[in-house]
């Protein structure tokens, strides 16, 4: 039998979109150690049913920490204070028994609230749109080993494709900066094969969209720090490079067919 | 990737901040965005950083002796020798500086617009976990640097408060004179604090707003900005110092002041620029 424990949480209600936000005192009792935020919050809303309170609105899907769907400032950290774990897998073990937890939206001005902790994301996948396509030959499967593509490159895209798009990196920046999740699904197809065709016009079109939307990058590594998957900060590097690289080939390009 | 949550109502899609302008020809356009605008802090960071650290080297010669350190002033004028106009070179350094200066400090000023705006509060309190006291005062020690810049130049190149005892080309006395005030001492002190936080952070985050990365050097990147910020820390911060200890002092001193000559005790300027330190 686990142990069960605690916590007096501090939960952000909003109504809506415009409505004025402020911050609910909530008991959650009785929790199992074993249970994940997520489903601690699911035990919080059972009881503001029972008592015909609204329950608290707050994202999820998967609960497996591959959607990305799930997140929410837990006492100023985005995703909670374990590192490399989204909301979902982080469990209530990872907290003291009594322990007071905040709980608060990601907050940047593109990522007005919708209600309570669920935001609306919707211009990272502007951002996806601004990418395009990538030309790839259709018709029969060519050979898998048709396109040799080098061990350590492969290993580097698969580390930026791990990106889930949970937003803990605009979320975490003091600067809203959406530079990390930028960087690493453009880095995810800029390093093969595959995507070189489109690279420099991709670069270029996504970059320019986040900047639409987003703030801008100051180091601070903070993105990194909140990311579920690891992201790593070199990618924002070479994102750099190859958007002011784009910024000289698109010029030379600038003459064929656009 | 994540399941957007939308709503389906009439207020649609969350509306860009910022309309992108149109596009200037090359290499105007970089400075249109804000990854252009971070190479340019990034490029004019490193000419301000190579002045800062030469001009902290240079400085050094004031522990030769009164009359190295003079000459070296007067070196700095004469740059180019003979073949160009005295203090030619001098002033086309001067410039530049002046123009990375002031790039430096207008990208940093819209970036930082731009981050504020696109910036949403929380209404708790945010627990950092990278962010460090440089990065995060960066907009604070850059202006702080800025004020030190006039103060530095109206104290030791314009002579403002000097006044009378103000010697134009007597470098070693000025310093002496100017920081054996307790208060210009610590605001030298507390400007070159100022700086060497500014420069551990940007010495390091330079590279990245470059996209200067390679994972096999990327972990001495640290060290690199760590070392150039503690050696400019070191070296500034020595004047005021060793004035208040009374090393760098008039009293010290075994040559004339140069206003106090009037041809050849000075030996190695020439006569002409002893009488008229000109620029």
């Amino acid at each position: 039998m686990s142990n069960n424990l605690n916590f007096k949480l501090r939960i952000w209600r909003q109504d809506g979109p415009d409505a004025p936000g402020s911050f609910l005192d909530v008991e959650a009792n009785n929790i199992s150690e074993e249970a994940s935020f997520l489903e601690m919050l699911d035990v919080v809303n059972e009881n503001l049913l029972e008592n015909d309170i609204e329950p608290i609105n707050f994202p999820h899907d998967c609960r497996e920490g591959i959607c990305g769907t799930c997140g929410v400032m837990v006492n100023g950290q985005a995703h909670g204070p374990e590192k490399a774990t989204a909301t979902c897998q982080l469990h209530m073990r990872k907290f003291n028994d009594g322990d007071e937890i905040t709980i608060e939206p990601w907050r940047a001005k593109s990522f007005p609230v919708i209600k309570d902790l669920v935001v609306d994301r919707s211009p990272l996948d502007r951002i996806i749109e601004a990418g395009g396509y990538i030309s790839v030959p259709t018709g029969t499967p060519q050979d898998a080993n048709a396109t040799l593509i080098p061990k350590e490159v492969a290993e580097t895209s698969m580390d930026a494709a791990a990106c889930i798009g949970c937003g803990a990196c605009v979320a975490a920046c003091p600067n809203s900066a959406a530079q990390l999740f930028t960087s690493a699904k453009l880095h995810h197809l800029n390093v093969l094969p595959q995507g070189q065709p489109e690279r420099w016009k991709r670069t270029e079109a996504m970059v320019e969209t986040m900047e639409e939307y987003f703030g801008t990058c100051t180091n601070h590594g903070e993105c990194h720090e909140a990311c579920p998957k690891e992201i790593s900060l070199d990618f924002i590097a070479f994102m750099n490079r190859d958007y002011v690289k784009a910024k000289i080939k698109n010029r030379s390009l600038a003459s064929q067919a656009k | 990737m994540a399941k957007t949550i939308s709503p389906s109502d009439s207020r649609g899609r969350v509306k860009p901040l910022r309309k992108r302008s149109r596009e200037l020809p090359w290499p105007a356009n970089l400075y249109q965005t804000a990854v252009g605008k971070k190479y340019i802090m990034a490029l004019t960071g490193i000419g301000i950083l190579g002045f800062v650290l030469v001009h902290m080297i240079g400085n050094l010669h004031i522990y030769q002796s009164p009359l190295e350190v003079n000459d070296y002033g007067e070196a700095l004028r004469d740059l180019g020798g003979n073949l160009i106009p005295r203090t030619l070179l001098l002033w086309v350094f001067r410039v530049g500086l002046i123009g990375m200066f002031i790039l430096h400090i207008h990208s940093a000023w819209s970036l930082n617009r731009m981050s504020e705006a696109s910036n949403e509060k929380y209404q708790s309190k945010r627990d950092y976990i990278a962010a460090n006291f440089a990065s995060r005062t960066m907009r604070w020690t850059g202006p702080i640097i800025l004020l030190y810049l006039f103060f530095h130049l109206a104290d030791l190149t314009w002579g403002w408060w000097l006044g009378d005892t103000y010697i134009r080309g007597d470098v070693y006395h000025n310093v002496a004179e100017s920081m054996s005030s307790i208060p210009v001492a610590l605001i030298y002190i507390v400007a070159n604090v100022a700086l060497a936080v500014h420069i551990y952070h940007g010495a390091w985050s330079l590279f990245q707003s470059l996209g200067i990365n390679n994972p096999r050097y990327n972990a001495a990147r640290r060290g690199f900005a760590t070392g150039l910020a503690g050696i400019i820390l070191l070296g500034n911060l020595s004047f005021p110092i060793m004035v208040q200890a009374g090393v760098i002092s008039e009293d010290n001193r075994t040559t004339p002041p140069a206003g106090s000559v009037t041809s050849g005790a000075l030996a190695p300027l020439s006569q002409s620029t002893v009488l008229e330190v000109g620029s």
